[in-house]
């Protein structure tokens, strides 16, 4: 791992980058704008202190690909409802734990009194379910692609074994559909995307053809230790200067073109796509939603439970939806760092410490004014 | 003794709690004035005069989960926490008191194993644990075992540590790696699924500190990291002082598996748990002389300097290993694990 980390070579890749970018923003008469799509980049970028060591050349446009960020408030109050009935317990992973819902987040049900547990995986769920044979337990499942192959593989197993109380409530969101709704919508400007590490070890690269093909947008899959995410960056400027416009991997270590065979195989055989679903600052997005299929409906928290239908009332400033679609940088929203902050965040870009906003706010010297970004 | 776990009957004033401080408290912290078996304990003012002219008094309460794990227990850390919070101020740690709040249903040998850590843990620090209290309450309503330590100790006249002392110019130390007890604790709750070789930092200081403070000029404040780890103790410097750290990300010493357990959860290793590291902040003139005595003290041999105080308005940055510069933010409350 080490030499994803060298700072020779990542100083180097920053002298080819920066001349590289200089030059393409002076032809487009404007800086080139790159989205990099997953949340984890958008931490690196700060993280690493990229900002301040890429030229102002480039600007970064953070997309959509926090989980957290797009998690709808609807999905809070019905876990909190879930959790709030006698002899359950409700588990999910750290992240959603402070997004806020209607009127509480999931860790102010846990301190009201909810019997709500973080876990590090969707198995450590089925543990507790075995060990708490008297309770139902209940797994909020969230993520994109990345975190549904261990969703699926719980769910195979509490059905191989014959686990009568334990369920799931499946909120994942697929990134294909997510990014072509941002796509088709035409209301970004971008020259180009740095593709999910994580998402793309499990969809494998070919699954991004229609952005090259489609939408004419290049893409480079980019791993998250700094050489990786610079590598990557390079490969799209080159692109943009050969007026190339393919999907290219620079994390071939750990991603193929196929995807994890395996893994898309566990999916397929427990989950059912194609449902339109609503998220958080992106609005409805087409086929992007994740059901279990009938097979498993036993495990499906959501007929078991059947969580009140009424929608949670949507209280964002109208201000995250341009964040998230890379229209407005988090320090333009006059929120920002005023009214919206960590601790009380108005918005779920501010909640997960991979939403666009909250990076800006971690990391930046100065919040008023920020460095680009 | 006559039960083999904690009963009611044990916090109820009785014979059986009569049982347990005579068998149990007296013969762990040795001798002390808890055999007087008055309802307080009686110092002689004598015992403090000779080493200063200022008391220093605090006090802590210690849960952890669990009880046990690689390099302590909860037993070890209360006495190290209030020792260490006495001597990062200059202080000579001298008594203790320990009070237990303890769940029904505590096995006794569990309590043994605690009471004798911290007897041990004590005579290694040189303070006596002079006055205690026991409370039991009902299985449920507590975690096994609470424990709350207080201690004093004597400031000697000449010196006046403080935060606020730090001014521009002067260099940051820490004593050891940091996040080794948050690293160990998370480990030991074997909640990852994973295994690694990670023990806590957790030890009294006094020993060490005040061999710096006989030793050197030019140590103006030092603070111990526990619970919010080195990030909250660099806030707290910069806040106090009206001053900025810059902090160099390459000079931080992290051991491996904390770096891997922080890499995984997606967690920062500057805000991870320390249970036996000093921050100091030294004159520039002194700082190489500390960093060379610190690291021949066997708990010092990890010690570096990492920043610099600096005029900027007041923070914390990291200038990281690649050139760049962030804000090392105050966080909120407790850091949770990411993991989609």
């Amino acid at each position: 791992m080490r030499e994803f980390r060298d700072a020779a070579r990542v100083q180097a890749l920053i002298q080819k980058i920066a001349p590289l970018a200089d030059e393409l923003a002076a032809a487009f008469g404007r800086p080139i704008q790159i989205m990099e799509v997953c949340g984890g980049h958008t931490h690196a970028i700060f993280r690493y202190g990229f900002a301040q060591l890429l030229p102002h050349s480039i600007e970064f446009i953070h997309g959509p690909g926090c989980p957290v960020c797009v998690l709808p408030v609807k999905v809070i109050d019905e876990a909190i409802a879930i959790s709030a009935k006698a002899d359950t317990i409700l588990t999910t992973f750290g992240d959603p734990m402070r997004v806020p819902g209607t009127s509480q987040s999931l860790l102010q049900a846990k301190a009201h009194g909810a019997d709500i547990r973080v876990v590090y995986s969707p198995l450590d769920a089925l543990t507790i379910a075995t060990k708490n044979p008297h309770k139902q337990v209940v797994f909020l499942a969230i993520g994109f692609d990345t975190t549904m192959p261990s969703t699926a593989l719980t769910l195979t197993t509490a059905k191989a074994q014959g686990i009568n109380n334990f369920s799931v409530l499946c909120h994942h969101i697929r990134l294909m559909p997510t990014l072509e709704a941002l796509l088709a919508g035409g209301d970004i400007q971008l020259d180009g995307f740095i593709g999910p590490g994580h998402v793309s070890m499990v969809i494998g690269t070919d699954a991004y053809q229609p952005v090259a093909k489609v939408h004419h947008k290049p893409l480079v899959v980019a791993g998250f230790e700094p050489v990786d995410f610079l590598l990557a960056l390079y490969q799209l400027l080159i692109q943009l200067k050969e007026g190339r416009c393919e999907t290219e991997n620079a994390y071939a270590r750990v991603v193929n073109h196929r995807g994890n065979l395996t893994a898309l195989a566990a999916m397929d055989s427990v989950f059912d796509y194609g449902e339109d679903c609503q998220w958080r600052g992106l609005g409805w997005v087409e086929n992007s939603g994740v059901r279990i299929k009938p097979d498993f409906s036993a495990f499906d928290a959501s007929k078991h439970f059947s969580p009140s239908a009424e929608p949670g009332i949507q209280q964002e400033p109208c201000y995250c939806q341009q964040v998230l679609k890379g229209q407005r940088k988090p320090n333009q929203c006059p929120l920002f760092a005023k009214h919206c902050k960590p601790e009380h965040p108005l918005g779920a870009l501010m909640v997960s410490s991979e939403g666009a906003c909250a990076a800006y706010y971690q990391y930046l010297p100065d919040k008023e004014t920020g460095i680009h970004g | 003794m006559a039960e083999d776990c904690i009963t009611l009957a044990h916090g109820a004033g009785g014979r059986a709690m009569a049982e347990l401080i005579d068998c149990l408290f007296l013969s762990a912290f040795g001798d002390t004035a808890i055999a007087d078996k008055e309802d307080q304990a009686r110092i002689t003012l004598e015992e403090f005069t000779p080493n200063g002219d200022r008391l220093a008094f605090t006090t802590d309460s210690f849960v952890v989960t669990p009880l046990f794990f690689p390099g302590g227990d909860i037993g070890k850390l209360a006495v190290c926490g209030t020792v260490n919070d006495l001597a990062v101020g200059g202080a000579i740690p001298k008594v203790l008191s320990a009070a237990f709040i303890l769940e029904e249903g505590l096995p006794i040998s569990v309590l043994q194993r605690i009471v004798y850590s911290m007897g041990d843990t004590a005579k290694e620090a040189g303070v006596t644990i002079q006055t205690g209290d026991t409370k039991v309450v009902g299985r449920g309503m507590a975690d096994g075992v609470y424990i709350n330590t207080s201690g004093i100790g004597v400031i000697p006249s000449h010196l006046n540590l403080g935060l606020c002392h730090a001014k521009p110019g002067d260099r940051i130390l820490v004593s050891g790696s940091i996040g080794d007890h948050g690293a160990a604790v998370m480990l030991a709750r074997e909640e990852l699924g994973m295994v690694g070789d990670m023990h806590s930092d957790c030890a009294p200081l006094n020993g060490l500190i005040q061999s710096l403070l006989g030793n050197h000029q030019g140590i103006k404040a030092m603070r111990d990291a526990t619970r919010g780890g080195l990030g909250c103790v660099l806030h707290d410097i910069a806040k106090a002082s009206h001053t900025h750290l810059l902090v160099e990300e390459d000079r931080l010493p992290i051991r491996a598996p904390t770096h891997g357990i922080c890499e995984l959860m997606g967690l920062e290793p500057w805000f991870m748990a320390n249970e036996g590291m000093v921050v100091l902040v030294v004159a520039e003139h002194a700082a190489e002389a500390v960093l060379q005595s610190l690291k021949q003290h066997p708990y010092g041999t990890s010690a570096a300097v990492i920043g610099t105080v600096t005029n900027a308005s007041p923070g914390v940055t990291l200038h990281t290993s690649y050139g760049g510069k962030r804000l090392l933010d105050w966080p909120y409350g407790l850091q949770l694990p990411r993991i989609c």
